[in-house]
């Protein structure tokens, strides 16, 4: 039962998504991210080094992850707090779903979380007739659309402006029909208005967490909007649910990793919100959660410590990758069909769904590297992506036409002699075929490519050819 | 075998560890005990005119307001000016905090009530922890004294900024906070607030006054 996978059908999402016209006018409104971006590093003549030292910390975190995760249970538990270990997503719906029986739990309301989708939170407790109320104003518009996140910070990036008033219209039938919602404004108070109301009517507040501190047993969240801060103050329970690898060592380490998240993320210094909460209220405290639980996920993690695809257990979901990347932003988030989209996606979802789930989405990629030039972690997500691909190879996953093609380019890729004749003989058919125009408008075999642009004609000599002729440097 | 177990174990299978190796163990406990700092950006340093300087900047970058007064006894008078010029009620709720309690509300026609909030609050009032110059940000402190429900449920948030508490980096609070609360403690919970929540979830259009306050006014008192 967790987040629906159509990771699979990775070509025809694609397509339909390449075809869906009001998905393409989101897309193209929602290109803000990279100039805020670059102002925000312009403004920091520190960044560059930050971005080293927020990778040297969480390389160090994960080298020890087994000695801070105690370290970090230690200090819960000496808040008052309790952890809760879920080995995979069944585990921590579990776990969640136990907690809210035993207090009977009707209504919760949910900071934004990454972790709640990958274990579909909201899917199980509906099954258990729990009400799950997203805050998050994106995450509230998809819930009442009954979509998933498109982006892992800006989750309704595929809703136009419009499409949200119909949606509100729909959902908030007691408010008077005729009332103005032309401007986005009256949308946000309008759901102000709503949710104001099941914050303060939760019985439980579930929110995720940036980090997690080992010092002082401190969960961190990070939001603009401030419902992740009312959904962990108001109920009288506050359930955390985070991965392995949020760990960090220290506050101070925790600084380095703000000052590069925000700035990657929206472009802002700081968000407006960041929050760190250590146990339940305390006896002089008048306000805030009887109680504070952490469900800690493995979820594969574990599994991909000390390996080929460990970098990527640095991510901190900024969102940079997928803002920077053409493939993201030519077909969106729902696309990679499942719940981490872009190039971070690309190689997350492998890890934790397997080659044979998510090993189309390595494919996506031209290979740009704006993704891996914008990661304030650092993860070279291309040549991970480069990893996936190669495994799909060699498990015989890729697609016939992919795997003969590749064949027919090995064999004569290997024959130096025989792949200049052949590619010599091809550039002047090619070049003479296309005289006339200089460009072909259809091509046999390449009809996908013709369809939507022309092929320029060649002029007749391989570039190994006039290399040769110019200078004679080929060995 | 706990969840718990099989997962440690499965950590440190992935890790070639078995736990037990001391220098492992000796490098954990010295960053924990130590948290060394890393990189810290320039731009909030300085003497604490500088930093007071930068502070400002950096929160009006932010979308807050702010406004200076020369001492702690000049706070209500300033209050009741910014909320009569917003057209906004002369109601006020604040916590225990002892700075706070000192100060001449008398004098004014606002009227005061105490404790957390319960979303019925339109006005609130806090004593900021600390500032830190670097991104303008305020770091409030949960507690009796200023209850972290009024950062949150008014519609106006007023936080009041000693010049002396005005630090150049996040650094600095942790110190100061490890100081207060003593090694490896925190109060239940810390906000740092940088500017009036918002929110850019339709069509990337910033709006403001999302789930949090619509409007943040800081005073910073005896800087001037």
């Amino acid at each position: 039962m967790s987040a629906t996978v159509t990771t699979p059908h990775f070509k025809e999402n694609v397509h339909e998504a390449l075809g869906d016209a009001r998905l393409q006018r989101a897309l193209n409104q929602a290109r803000n991210f990279v100039p805020r971006r670059a102002e925000a590093v312009a403004r920091l003549p520190e960044f560059d080094a930050l971005r080293d030292s927020a990778r040297d910390i969480k390389d160090h975190t994960l080298a020890h992850l087994d000695l801070y995760l105690e370290a970090y249970q230690c200090k819960v538990e000496e808040f008052g707090g309790h952890v809760h270990w879920a080995r995979d997503a069944a585990e921590a719906r579990r776990i969640f779903l136990d907690l809210c029986k035993a207090r009977g739990a009707k209504a919760v309301t949910k900071g934004k979380s990454m972790i709640s989708e990958e274990i579909g939170l909201n899917a199980a407790m509906e099954a258990e007739g729990i009400e799950a109320i997203e805050t998050d104003l994106g995450e509230y518009i998809i819930q009442l659309r009954g979509e998933t996140p498109s982006h892992i910070i800006a989750p309704a990036i595929h809703v136009t402006r419009d499409d949200v008033e119909a949606d509100f219209r729909k959902a908030h039938r007691d408010l008077p029909a005729g009332r103005d919602l032309s401007q986005p404004e009256q949308l946000l108070a309008e759901a102000r208005g709503i949710l104001r109301d099941k914050f303060l009517g939760a019985d439980i507040g579930v929110t995720g967490a940036n980090f997690l501190i080992a010092e002082t047993g401190t969960s961190i969240i990070v939001t603009n909007e401030g419902n992740g801060d009312l959904t962990q103050i108001l109920p009288k329970v506050h359930v955390v649910v985070g991965s392995l690898e949020k760990l960090v060592p220290t506050l101070n380490d925790a600084a380095q990793l703000l000052r590069v998240l925000a700035r990657s993320a929206t472009g802002q210094d700081m968000s407006v919100y960041t929050t760190l909460s250590t146990g339940p209220r305390r006896p002089e405290d008048p306000d805030g959660p009887e109680e504070y639980h952490v469900i800690l996920l493995d979820n594969g993690r574990s599994g991909m410590l000390g390996g080929q695809f460990e970098d990527m257990l640095r991510c901190i979901r900024c969102g940079a990758c997928m803002n920077h990347c053409p493939v993201y932003q030519a077909v969106g988030g729902h696309a990679y069909g499942w719940v981490y989209p872009g190039p971070m996606g690309a190689v997350l979802t492998p890890s934790l769904l397997g080659v044979a789930e998510g090993g189309q989405l390595p494919n996506a990629s031209t290979f740009c590297g704006r993704c891996e030039q914008v990661c304030p972690m650092r993860i070279p997500l291309p040549n991970m992506m480069r990893h996936w691909r190669e495994r799909e190879f060699e498990r015989h996953l890729s697609p016939a036409a992919v795997r003969y093609g590749l064949g027919f380019w090995a064999f004569f890729a290997v024959r130096p002699t025989l792949y200049r004749l052949a590619t010599e003989l091809a550039m002047r058919t090619l070049s003479l075929a296309g005289r006339s125009k200089g460009r072909f408008s259809w091509l046999p075999f390449a009809g996908g490519w013709t369809k939507y642009r022309d092929l320029a004609a060649p002029q007749g000599a391989t570039f190994q050819a006039q290399w040769r002729a110019k200078s004679g440097a080929v060995k | 075998m706990t969840a718990r177990d099989e997962i440690l174990a499965s950590v440190r299978r992935s890790l070639h560890v078995s736990g037990d190796e001391a220098p492992r163990r000796a490098a954990v406990a010295a960053r924990l005990a130590q948290a060394p700092i890393g990189i810290v950006p320039a731009r909030g340093q300085g003497d604490a005119a500088a930093r007071i300087a930068t502070f400002k900047i950096e929160a009006a970058r932010t979308a807050a307001t702010i406004s200076e007064v020369a001492s702690a006894a000049d706070v209500p008078a300033e209050i009741a000016r910014y909320l009569r010029e917003g057209n906004m009620p002369a109601t006020l709720r604040m916590g225990a905090d002892a700075r706070l309690a000192a100060m001449p509300w008398a004098a004014t026609t606002i009227e005061v009530s105490h404790g957390p909030s319960d979303g019925h609050d339109l006005n609130a009032v806090s004593a900021a922890f600390a500032a830190v110059a670097e991104t303008g940000s305020l770091a409030l402190a949960s507690g009796a004294e200023n209850p972290t429900t009024l950062n949150f449920l008014p519609d106006n948030h007023i936080a009041i900024v000693f010049a002396e508490d005005v630090a150049a980096d996040f650094e600095t609070v942790f110190a100061r906070l490890r100081a207060e609360y003593g090694a490896g403690s925190l109060p239940r919970t810390l906000n740092f607030i940088t500017g009036p929540s918002r929110s850019a979830d339709i069509e990337q259009t910033l709006m403001f006054g999302a789930h949090g306050p619509r409007r943040l006014h800081i005073v910073m008192v005896g800087a001037a």
